[in-house]
């Protein structure tokens, strides 16, 4: 090796030259590359959107199914109505949570599904027409056996009837808590009702060992009890009136097409 | 290895000198993603890119290196690589960058590429030595596939996510063995594949470094 690469000055230099030649190198990559990262991450979202409202077939155009089947609306989840207040493409569900104007802090009794802040808004994707939607599907998360477990949860326009539901981010165990991913357990879901009756805002729907007998039971994930356990904590937390239990309501006792319509004509009145 | 010739250094370390076999170097990452062999696959690919640049790189300014700072340029160069890498599979290959998730970061730390910028390429030519990282590369990807490969097998019934054995979860006759799915099961098919490879070249069974000292009294021990 020469005898001067030891000296300060060629230390700082090659030192120097290395760092701008790979800052380059990584920042023209990170760069070039980011736009198909994001629409990757986008269809990433959108199919599995479609894939729990049982649209997706694999080879076919998601960006297009997307458009023409499905439409993006935010929920104030304390009164159950829709909002204008955010737009749905852009509105961020967990930015929300943390945002103290947007979210709460849960107390200890609340707090079922282990998320300890919870938004006031969150995006919902309908399916078919937009008043008398065809299903609704909901974002749902909660605390599985190692960490927090993402999904959707799809619903028919009842409002009580399970379509499927899919789970895109958890970190369970491999072939005991990760088959709540297996689609013969999620075959289970359904038809399953979420609610006993119409007007009680109280869930019934929970896993069950040893055999579902009823339309509110699925069988638990045999050898995974704390992530089956999370899956019913997070179901019971979001379908009451905490989550989407008032929203849901509006299209068990029909109030929404009703609403929609008075609201049509309140429109056009005040455009007269 | 003064007498080495480009095919030797790229064949050599797939079965005579494997780099986690022989040298029981980048371990880490062999078992977090040999659940599948697809995983298996890509990361494999990833580190033969990065072992084969890097060694390149690193060759190329060899010269210049000051051998104070030599091990934090290897290093950045190494990081360098490791981050295109990631960015290109978040960009073409979205569903194996998610599978693979820190575990494509974490080359960055797997000893065989800095073992081989520092013990190879530092002292030879750039041709070489890219033919060298490749060589290793292949080295860490034959165990890589090979663990996959039963792992995947005896833990989910499949074999690049074809079903082989059914499984009682989808309705077949195979239980599937829950512990294949879970690094520790990585450790017992590592240790026989070199207790295989070892059998088949004796002369990779190190010798023993000490004795051990017979006991004089057997009460001793009890």
């Amino acid at each position: 090796m020469a005898q001067g690469n030891n000296s300060i000055k060629k230390i700082l230099t090659v030192a120097f030259a290395l760092c701008v030649v790979c800052s380059i190198i990584v920042s023209t990559a990170a760069v070039a590359l980011r736009p198909m990262q994001q629409t990757n991450q986008e269809l990433d979202r959108k199919s599995n959107i479609l894939n729990v409202a049982k649209l997706y077939e694999s080879g076919m155009d998601i960006e297009e199914t997307f458009r023409d089947k499905i439409t993006a609306r935010v929920v104030d989840l304390r009164s159950g109505e829709y909002t204008d207040q955010f737009d749905p493409d852009t509105f961020n569900q967990f930015e929300a949570a943390r945002d103290p104007a947007t979210g709460r802090t849960l107390s200890g009794d609340q707090d079922i599904a282990g998320l300890s802040r919870v938004e006031n808004f969150a995006t919902i994707y309908l399916v078919g027409d937009v008043d008398d939607p065809d299903q609704i599907v909901l974002p749902i998360r909660g605390q599985g056996l190692w960490g927090s477990m993402m999904g959707f949860l799809s619903v028919e326009g009842d409002g009580n009837t399970i379509v499927s539901i899919t789970y895109y981010d958890h970190s369970e165990t491999p072939g005991l808590g990760a088959e709540v991913n297996n689609p013969r357990w999620q075959a289970q879901w359904e038809g399953k009702k979420i609610y006993e009756e119409e007007g009680d805002l109280s869930p019934e729907i929970h896993l069950t060992k040893g055999g579902a007998s009823s339309e509110y039971e699925v069988d638990a994930l045999s050898g995974a009890t704390l992530t089956s356990n999370g899956v019913t904590d997070m179901l019971q937390f979001w379908m009451s009136p905490e989550g989407f239990g008032e929203y849901l309501a509006k299209f068990r006792s029909g109030i929404t097409q009703e609403e929609a319509q008075q609201a049509d004509v309140e429109l056009e009145s005040e455009g007269a | 290895m003064a007498d080495a010739t480009p095919k030797s250094v790229l064949t050599a370390p797939i079965f005579k000198n494997n780099p986690i076999a022989l040298q029981i170097l980048g371990i880490c990452s062999a078992l977090a993603v040999t659940t599948s062999m697809s995983v298996s696959l890509v990361m494999t690919l990833a580190v033969i890119f990065v072992t084969a640049f890097s060694n390149l790189f690193v060759s190329l300014i060899r010269n210049h290196i000051p051998s104070s700072i030599r091990i934090i340029v290897q290093m950045t160069i190494i990081a360098s690589l490791v981050i295109v890498v990631d960015q290109i599979l978040k960009a073409y290959a979205y569903e194996m960058s998610k599978q693979l998730s820190v575990f494509v970061g974490l080359i960055i730390t797997n000893c065989i590429v800095m073992g081989r910028a520092e013990g190879f390429a530092m002292s030879n030519t750039p041709g070489m030595s890219f033919l060298d990282g490749i060589g290793n590369g292949i080295g860490y990807g034959f165990v890589l596939m090979v663990v996959g490969f039963f792992r995947e097998l005896l833990g989910s019934g499949s074999v690049f996510g074809i079903t082989i054995l059914e499984t009682v979860q989808n309705g077949g006759w195979y239980v599937p063995n829950g512990m294949m799915l879970l690094p520790p099961s990585a450790f017992f098919i590592i240790g026989l594949l070199i207790w295989v490879l070892r059998a088949v070249n004796p002369e990779q069974v190190e010798s023993n470094e000490f004795k051990m000292k017979e006991n004089t009294q057997p009460k001793e021990a009890v």
